[in-house]
C-alpha cells in the first residue's frame, strides 16, 4: 500500500498552487494511491544492482560549443507573448516571495 | 524597520559558540549561457540577452554550454574537490517568476564535484582549513523590479516587472561542511573565505567576479550553541552580502543578534535574512518551511555528464598554482616586506596588484596606489576600492609619472579624473593641458624671481641649511601652479647655491 494520505494530497496541492475542495481531496487520494501502488510494482521488479535511469536513450556528454547562435531574440520578440509589458520588461503581479 | 537589540560581539563569545557554513555562487563568464545559445553579458538592453530556452517557451530544449562543464570541473579541481564519474542535472520546483519555466535546473544529489577542502589564510598568517561538501552547476534567475509601494520592495509593490537577461546564466554553487571552531574569527573567517573563493574563480579565469554585480554571491549560515551544549542552535541564512566587507559584518551582526534573542530565553526563527548595506542590519525573509519543499526530480531533457578521466586530468595540469602558493611567490617577486605584503592581502588588492604590475607599474608604485589613495576614495565614499577603478587604469597613470609628464600631486588629480570616468589619463592630462613644466629655462625664471624675493636664501643652503631651499622650491611650485618636477627644482636650486 502506498502513504498517500489526505494531508499530503494537500501539500501537494499546496506546493502546486490548486485550490481543492475536500471532495477532491478524498477522490485524488484514493487515485493517486492506485497510481503509486502501480509504479511500486517497477520498483519491485528493479533490484538494487539495476542504475536508476532519468533517460530512455542511454547517451551521455550532449553539449553545445559556446557560440551565440542566431536563435537570440529580440526584446519585442521576446515580450511578444506577453499579456503585459512595459516595452522591455515583462510585467507580473507582485507575488509575496522572493528569489530562491 | 525595528532595529535588532545586539549584544557585545566578546560577551556573545562567551556565551555561545559560532557555527557557520557558507553557499558562495559563482557566475561562469561564459560567451553563452548555461543551457542555451543567448550572450552571457552583463547589462543590455532588458530581454535582449534571451533565447526561448532561456523564456521557457514550449518545445525549446536546453542543451548544456561544454565549456562550462570544463569551467566547472576545473573550479571543483581547484576546490581541491573529487570529480564525480556521472553526474546529472535536476529540477528544483518553485512559483517565482525570476524563471519563466517555474524550475530552475541545477543538480541535487549527483553534483560535478564533492568533498573538497579549501585552506583560508587570516590577517595574521593563521591558515583555517574549510571543508567543502559540493559545488554543482545550475543557472541563474531573471532580475524582478518591484514597481509601487514605498521602499520598492516587494511588500506593497503593485506589480513587477521582469528581466530575463540573467536567466540561464552558467552558476557554480560551492557549499561548505559545517564549520566549527572559528569563534571570534568567525566574522573575518567569512570575510577571508570569500576572498580566497574569489582569488580562486579570478586565477582560474573563469569568472569576472565583480561582487558588485553580482558575479559572486555569498549567503551566510550562521547558529549559535550555549558553551558545553552539543546539539546545534537554529540557523539563519543570510543573503545579498554583496561585498567582501559585508560579509565579515553581516555574520557579526548575526551573531550579536541571535546572542541578544537566546540570552533574553528567545529563539531563533530558522529563516533567510537580507543584509542591507545602508542600515548595515539583517531583517527578516522568507520563513524556512514547507516552501523549501521543492520537489527535486531529473530533468528528463538533459543527460548525464560523464567526464573522461583524459579531460579531468587535463583540467587537473593546467590549475593555476594554489592561492597560498601564489602569495608566496608574489611576495619574493616583488620585493614587499611583512608588513607590506599583509597590507595588501588583507586590503584584498592582490589581484588588483598584480593587474596594475603586468600593466607596466613597478610594485611599490602599484602598491602605493592602492593601499594609499584609492583606499582612501574608496573609503571615503564607502565602496570597494575594486569598483572604482582596474589595474590596468591605475598602471596608466603611474607610467605618465614614470615618463616625468606628472608629478605626484598631478598624477593624484588624473587618478581622481579617471575614477570620476573622464576618461583615460592620457586623454585626461591632454583634455587639461596637464604635464609638469620640464623646460629648465621656465623653471630657472621661476627661481630666480623666487630668489629676487628671498635674497638670503642662497646664503644659507651655502651654509649648510640645505632645508632652506624649500621656501624656494614651495614659490616655483606656486608660480607653476603646481606643474613643476619639485626634485628638479630642488636640483636647480642646489646648483644655483654652488655656483
Amino acid at each position: 500500500m502506498s502513504d498517500i494520505s489526505e494531508d499530503r494530497v494537500r501539500h501537494l496541492a499546496g506546493l502546486a498552487r490548486i485550490d481543492l475542495t475536500n471532495d477532491e481531496v478524498t477522490h485524488l487520494t484514493a487515485e493517486l494511491s492506485k497510481i503509486v501502488d502501480v509504479v511500486a510494482t517497477v520498483s519491485a521488479a528493479a533490484t538494487d544492482d539495476i542504475p536508476a535511469t532519468s533517460h530512455p536513450i542511454p547517451l551521455t556528454n550532449v553539449y553545445r560549443d559556446d557560440v551565440v547562435t542566431d536563435d537570440v531574440l529580440t526584446t519585442e520578440q521576446a515580450l511578444s507573448g506577453a499579456p503585459e509589458h512595459d516595452g522591455s520588461r515583462f510585467k507580473v503581479s507582485a507575488i509575496l516571495g522572493e528569489e530562491q | 524597520m525595528a532595529k535588532a537589540k545586539l549584544m557585545d560581539f566578546d560577551k556573545a563569545l562567551e556565551l555561545f559558540e559560532p557555527v557557520l557554513g557558507f553557499e558562495v555562487h559563482v557566475e561562469l563568464n561564459t560567451t553563452t549561457k548555461m543551457f542555451s545559445s543567448a550572450p552571457n553579458e552583463f547589462g543590455g538592453e532588458p530581454n535582449s540577452n534571451v533565447t526561448p530556452v532561456c523564456l521557457g517557451l514550449p518545445g525549446s530544449l536546453p542543451v548544456v554550454n561544454e565549456q562550462a562543464v570544463r569551467y566547472s570541473i576545473s573550479l571543483g579541481l581547484a576546490l581541491g574537490c573529487s570529480i564525480a564519474p556521472s553526474s546529472r542535472f535536476a529540477r528544483k520546483n518553485y512559483f517565482y517568476p525570476d524563471l519563466a519555466k517555474n524550475y530552475q535546473i541545477s543538480q541535487f544529489d549527483e553534483p560535478i564535484a564533492f568533498e573538497g577542502k579549501v585552506d583560508v589564510e587570516l590577517s595574521d598568517g593563521r591558515i583555517v582549513s574549510v571543508d567543502i561538501e559540493r559545488a554543482h552547476m545550475e543557472e541563474d534567475a531573471g532580475k524582478l523590479t518591484h514597481v509601487g509601494g514605498a521602499t520598492g520592495r516587494i511588500q506593497g509593490a503593485e506589480y513587477s516587472l521582469v528581466d530575463y537577461n540573467r536567466a540561464g546564466v552558467p552558476l557554480v554553487e560551492i557549499v561548505t561542511k559545517v564549520i566549527y571552531g572559528a569563534e571570534a574569527d568567525a566574522p573575518e573567517l567569512a570575510k577571508a573565505y570569500v576572498a580566497t573563493i574569489r582569488d580562486i574563480v579570478v586565477a582560474l579565469g573563469i569568472s569576472d567576479a565583480r561582487m558588485e554585480r553580482g558575479n559572486l554571491r555569498c549567503d551566510a549560515n550562521v547558529s549559535l550553541r550555549p558553551r558545553g551544549q552539543e546539539k546545534l542552535g537554529t540557523r539563519t541564512e543570510t543573503k545579498n552580502v554583496n561585498s567582501l566587507r559585508s560579509v565579515e559584518r553581516a555574520v557579526r551582526y548575526e551573531i550579536q543578534r541571535q546572542a541578544q534573542i537566546l540570552s533574553e530565553g528567545g529563539t531563533i526563527v530558522q529563516e533567510t535574512r537580507h543584509w542591507h548595506e545602508d542600515t548595515g542590519a539583517t531583517s527578516a525573509g522568507r520563513p524556512k518551511s514547507d516552501a523549501d519543499d521543492y520537489r527535486y526530480f531529473p530533468e528528463p531533457d538533459l543527460l548525464p555528464v560523464e567526464p573522461s578521466v583524459e579531460l579531468i586530468e587535463e583540467l587537473r595540469a593546467a590549475l593555476p598554482e594554489q592561492p597560498a602558493e601564489r602569495k608566496r611567490r608574489l611576495k619574493a617577486e616583488w620585493g614587499f616586506s611583512d608588513l607590506e605584503f599583509q597590507d595588501v592581502v588583507n586590503s584584498g588588492l592582490l589581484s588588483e596588484l598584480v593587474a596594475t604590475v603586468s600593466a607596466g607599474a613597478s610594485p611599490q608604485a602599484a602598491r602605493k596606489w592602492w593601499t594609499g589613495e584609492i583606499a582612501r576614495i574608496a573609503n571615503a565614499a564607502d565602496r570597494e576600492p575594486t569598483e572604482l577603478i582596474t589595474g590596468a587604469q591605475v598602471a596608466e597613470v603611474q607610467l605618465l609619472v614614470d615618463e616625468g609628464v606628472l608629478n605626484d600631486r598631478m598624477a593624484r588629480q588624473v587618478l581622481e579624473a579617471v575614477i570620476a570616468g573622464e576618461g583615460s589619463a592620457r586623454e585626461i592630462v591632454d583634455a587639461k593641458g596637464l604635464a609638469v613644466v620640464s623646460d629648465d629655462g621656465a623653471l630657472i625664471a621661476a627661481i630666480d624671481t623666487a630668489l629676487a624675493a628671498q635674497p638670503d636664501v642662497l646664503e644659507k643652503i651655502r651654509e649648510g641649511k640645505v632645508q632652506a631651499a624649500g621656501a624656494v622650491i614651495g614659490a616655483v611650485m606656486q608660480a607653476m601652479q603646481g606643474k613643476a618636477d619639485a626634485a628638479r627644482v630642488r636640483e636647480l636650486v642646489l646648483e644655483r647655491a654652488q655656483a
